[in-house]
């Protein structure tokens, strides 16, 4: 039953795309058939797809299937660093929060109603406003900007579990807060929190995306798909290829991690299935 | 009634000054923000100059005196001027609010048009070919990045088609609308589909359903009458939401397009660290982000009573 109910296709199709693309990205030197920066050669510019370009070049004459190749380390780095820091902050703020209460409790949810006022891309531009393009801001903009969904869901999964016998099992045999906060409440919690941190690095890879597309974040010629898209745009009438490749490739890893999150979270909560959006 | 409505007017309130603290704040502490923005990339500029410019614009002043002459400022609709064209931010974001909002607008209409009644028809049937189908397109609708479904879409559309135009505002006409609300909506649209879907189950497995079926009440009168009301009530969040963070979302897709709005000036002036307008555009895009939720929250109080009572 275990065995059938992992071969669910969202789970399985996620999962399989995702597999693929760590693959990818970890070997990445050994599938490129180029280097994605130094290969640049104005004679074979914008050269169509075939032949020693399996997905044809750029304006510069670099491989764009290298790129791409290349491209995948960029966007799973960052995805996953800024999905740690989102999730480091929202649940460190919400399991104390849910476990503290009191005036704590309330700033907390204060300062979630705030982030959750404001878009996280905007709120990204305004931090890149004041720190600079680079990959550096892009990280602080992004891992601090999107914590406010697993602080809230830590914050209500804590609120159910305080009062069950476990947890008063620590408290009587005189474990520290911290201990029975990060010890014993966060693996009870932590199925939704897995959910919600995959589709998380699916939203921080497509907001990366965006903003190296917009020239904010990182910066060029290192191969992002967002920026190989930025310039896209200029040479979509002669070699529309520039655009298909990169997009195509950042839409299947967004796609893995948000089919990957649906499976999981049926997974965890068969019962929800039907009436879930 | 009245007081809850006034409580959560009270909320908004709240955060609105909150945020304009925030705003404040963030382009106030970090050190040489301000003055080396305005004078960019020239390091070696003329230190009296510099002392010049810090005077101008208050910078050395102390915080509390500056922020307060901040606010005093935004209460008489003075955002300041901009640093790169030296106009007044408000008259910048004047004819970018229309345009942002005519945009978010045909987007939301598209997204409601496709996405409502594909949730509904797949609720109709869960688990058959055209809930999985519906369902699949609606999780590659909300994977699919938007800047890239917009250059796919002016490469067939414009490029290839010749159908309508690639970029930019025209005269204002319809034809130049297209292409970015269709783009901007695609996420919507598909959140939507979901949202319904869900929400249209839920209520079909309610209470009352039953006891309407079981009164005898027609498969019609239950649909119009209980189940679209109910899941009404849950996919209006969904719209609001959405419509609300549109002037936000819409930054990458009005860069692409080349539209006239708050969210192309808000990457104009991020680029160039053009920090007033930077500041007046996060304003206008969180200020309608609150008032389009605040206005969704009175709504459903009118109706949903339960939501009143609660």
């Amino acid at each position: 039953m275990k065995l059938l109910q992992l071969l669910r296709p969202n789970l399985f199709v996620g999962g399989l795309i995702l597999v693929i693309m760590v693959f990818v990205a970890l070997f990445a030197p050994l599938i490129a058939t180029h280097d994605p920066v130094l290969d640049a050669n104005l004679i074979y510019a914008e050269e169509p797809p075939g032949g020693a370009f399996l997905m044809g070049t750029d304006e510069q004459g670099r491989d764009i299937f290298s790129r791409v190749i290349y491209g995948a380390r960029i966007s799973l780095t960052i995805g996953l660093v800024v999905q740690l820091m989102n999730t480091c902050i929202g649940v460190t703020l919400g399991l104390s929060a849910g476990y503290f209460g009191g005036w704590w409790d309330e700033f907390v949810q204060g300062l979630t109603n705030l982030m959750l006022s404001i878009p996280t891309v905007v709120f990204a531009l305004a931090l890149m406003a004041v720190l600079g393009p680079g990959v550096t801001s892009l990280l602080i903009a992004l891992g601090m900007t999107d914590w406010a969904y697993s602080c809230r869901i830590s914050r209500a999964q804590v609120l159910s579990q305080k009062s069950r016998s476990y947890v008063q099992a620590a408290q009587t045999m005189g474990y520290g807060r911290f201990h029975i906060m990060f010890r014993e409440l966060l693996p009870n919690i932590a199925g939704p929190l897995v959910v919600i941190a995959t589709m998380g690095i699916g939203s921080a890879i497509m907001a990366e995306a965006s903003l190296s597309f917009l020239g904010l974040g990182v910066v060029p010629p290192a191969p992002s798909w967002g920026s190989m898209l930025s310039h896209a745009r200029e040479q979509l009438m002669v070699s529309p290829w520039i655009a298909i490749f990169p997009g195509a490739a950042l839409f299947l890893t967004v796609l893995g991690f948000n089919l990957l999150g649906d499976g999981l979270r049926d997974l965890i909560d068969p019962q929800g299935k039907a009436r879930r959006a | 009634m009245l007081m809850v409505i006034a409580r959560r007017l009270m909320q908004a309130l709240l955060t609105v000054a909150v945020v304009v603290t925030l705003v404040f704040l963030l382009f106030s502490v970090i050190p040489g923000s301000f003055v080396t923005s305005l004078v960019g990339e020239k390091r070696d500029i003329d230190p009296r100059v510099m002392a010049r410019i810090e005077e101008q614009l208050h910078l050395n002043d102390p915080l509390p005196e500056r922020f307060g002459r901040y606010v005093a400022d935004l209460a008489r609709g003075d955002l300041g001027s901009s640093f790169s064209t030296r106009r007044p931010v408000i008259d910048m974001l004047e004819s970018r609010i229309v345009a942002s909002f005519r945009l978010a607008c045909a987007a939301i209409l598209f997204a409601v048009a496709i996405g409502l009644p594909l949730g509904f028809i797949a609720a109709a049937r869960p688990g058959s070919w055209i809930d999985m189908a519906a369902m699949m397109g609606a999780v590659s609708g909300l994977s699919v990045p938007g800047f890239w479904f917009g250059l796919l879409a002016m490469y067939f559309f414009s490029l290839q088609l010749g159908w309508l135009p690639t970029f930019g505002y025209g005269q204002g006409g319809l034809r130049h609308l297209v292409l970015p609300a269709l783009t901007l909506g695609i996420g919507p649209m598909a959140l939507l589909a979901r949202t319904t879907r869900a929400a249209v189950l839920e209520v079909r497995g309610a209470d009352f359903i039953r006891t309407a079926r079981s009164k005898g009440m027609s498969e019609t009168r239950i649909v119009t009458r209980h189940l679209a009301r109910n899941a009404f009530v849950l996919v209006l969040t969904t719209i609001g939401l959405q419509f609300g963070s549109m002037l936000g979302g819409s930054v990458v897709i009005e860069s692409l397009f080349a539209w006239p709005g708050v969210g192309s000036l808000l990457i104009q002036s991020v680029s160039l660290r053009d920090i007033p307008a930077v500041q007046g555009c996060i304003l206008v895009i969180v200020l309608f982000f609150l008032l389009i939720n605040t206005l969704v929250d009175i709504a459903y109080m009118l109706i949903d009573p339960r939501i009143r009572y609660r």
